[in-house]
């Protein structure tokens, strides 16, 4: 039984290494016949059996799609090496650092054909203008509308500016932090696994507070006080409290956008109740 | 004058208007737009424009939203291509500098353009900007590269490769430059 989850775990770390190989060769456009094809089809069937969870199966087949990718460039290799338009890079490099700019442009002027365009104002265009121009209200005039009543400076007190909402009567980590132990809490009571799914957590009893906590739940997971967990294929989305507050890495964040929309508060107060 | 003939003369000047003055942010015409103004027969108007500007070293350029140039365009491909008004023969150095452009940076142009197209179309803005680096002050390469992208020559994506984009269809004859670079035909003039 372990011998099989040991290899299961090691099939999971190939696949894992071949999606990063060809996700290289996709975007730092390295040579696609790097790619040993054969071989990785080789190892995505011997790790196939082995593959039970949803989360397995959609590795194999992340990994099927980046070899597919890595395929199609080998194939418009192939295509654009049989055109007239291949050079080879290092010949073409070569020739390119041995010529002098003057050279350079002595060729580029022979392949380059400027597009002739103009920009000149006409005389009905001028009198179309003057005509805007007689008609337009003096500046004065058209701010006169919008000129506001001047207020003479005061204080304020910080209850009055809580009253405002320009201030909030709790500074806002420590509103995350409270909101962070009603994650935890609830995770407690209806949660399983450490985690919650997300619309039992943020739901509320209005739409609006819904939202507010969804933006509250948004700084959660940026800040590494929660993390996200999401289920594609049956469409869930989990959330899980941290112990400790995770350290931002230097890793590029990833956004996911969560649509909080009527129509998704209403169902799922259909089935919260 | 017959009337036909006066009847392709008025196109021909409505199609000159569009054509040589900028209507939008980009120049240049769709096929549609001219079939609007035009009417169905607008690739004869322009065929005949295009007579016509001969003598005076211009043409009319049609470029297709495939990359690569169609032989029989059908109604459809003529409406979805672009059309401009393009030197048919070739500046010479001092003219260049006339419209606006050093030496230096037309050979970073052509240097860049080259290099793009034979890595497919796409290469890395670092290989390019080591590239310039070689014969470039380094402190203008990265303006250079971001001028380029400014004028519609290049454009660049979010993972900093840099690819060919409309101006370069319209006005470079890519498969010329790269013949004449590997000839090495810079002494013919």
């Amino acid at each position: 039984m372990s011998s099989k989850r040991e290899k299961a775990k090691i099939g999971r770390e190939k696949l894992q290494r071949i999606i990063e190989m060809c996700r290289s060769v996709e975007e730092r456009s390295l040579d696609p016949f790097l790619v040993d094809v054969d071989q990785i089809i080789a190892v995505v069937r011997e790790y196939f059996p082995e593959w039970e969870l949803p989360e397995d199966l959609c590795l194999d087949a992340e990994t099927i799609h980046r070899l597919a990718s890595v395929i199609k460039l080998q194939s418009e290799w192939v295509k654009h090496r049989s055109t007239s338009l291949y050079t080879d890079p290092f010949l073409l490099e070569e020739k390119i650092k041995s010529m002098n700019g003057e050279e350079m442009v002595k060729v580029f002027f022979k392949a380059w054909h400027p597009i002739v365009e103009l920009e000149q104002i006409s005389l009905h265009s001028l009198i179309e203008s003057m005509r805007y121009w007689e008609s337009l209200v003096p500046l004065k005039e058209r701010w006169k509308e919008f000129a506001q009543p001047e207020v003479a400076a005061g204080s304020a007190t910080r209850e009055e500016l809580i009253r405002e909402r320009i201030l909030r009567d709790k500074a806002f980590s420590e509103e995350l932090e409270s909101f962070w132990q009603e994650l935890k809490n609830k995770v407690d009571e209806k949660g399983s696994d450490g985690k919650i799914r997300y619309w039992d957590f943020v739901g509320a009893e209005t739409y609006e507070e819904t939202v507010r906590r969804a933006f509250m739940t948004s700084f959660l997971v940026t800040y590494g006080y929660a993390t996200l967990e999401i289920r594609p294929l049956e469409e869930e989305i989990f959330i899980k409290p941290m112990e400790k507050p995770a350290k931002t890495t230097k890793k590029q964040l990833v956004s996911i956008p969560i649509a909080v929309t009527v129509e998704e508060w209403q169902k799922w107060r259909g089935k919260s109740k | 004058m017959s009337k036909r003939k006066a009847y392709y003369a008025s196109k021909m000047k409505r199609a000159t208007h569009m054509l040589f003055y900028r209507r939008h942010k980009k120049p240049g015409v769709k096929g549609w737009e001219l079939r609007k103004a035009l009417g169905a027969d607008y690739p004869k108007v322009l065929s005949i424009l295009d007579n016509y500007l001969k003598p005076l070293d211009l043409q009319v350029k049609t470029v297709f939203e495939e990359e690569k140039p169609v032989e029989k365009p059908t109604l459809e491909q003529l409406d979805k291509a672009r059309f401009y008004i393009t030197l048919r023969g070739e500046l010479t150095p001092k003219e260049a500098k006339m419209i606006g452009w050093r030496i230096d940076d037309l050979a970073g142009l052509a240097i860049t353009i080259a290099y793009i197209i034979s890595k497919k179309g796409k290469a890395p803005r670092k290989e390019v900007e080591e590239l310039l680096r070689d014969k470039l002050p380094g402190w203008k390469v990265s303006l250079n590269i971001d001028r380029y992208i400014r004028y519609g020559y290049l454009t660049q994506d979010e993972n900093e490769q840099l690819y060919l984009d409309w101006r370069t269809r319209a006005e470079v004859d890519q498969k010329a430059l790269i013949d004449m670079l590997l000839k090495g035909e810079a002494q013919t003039e």
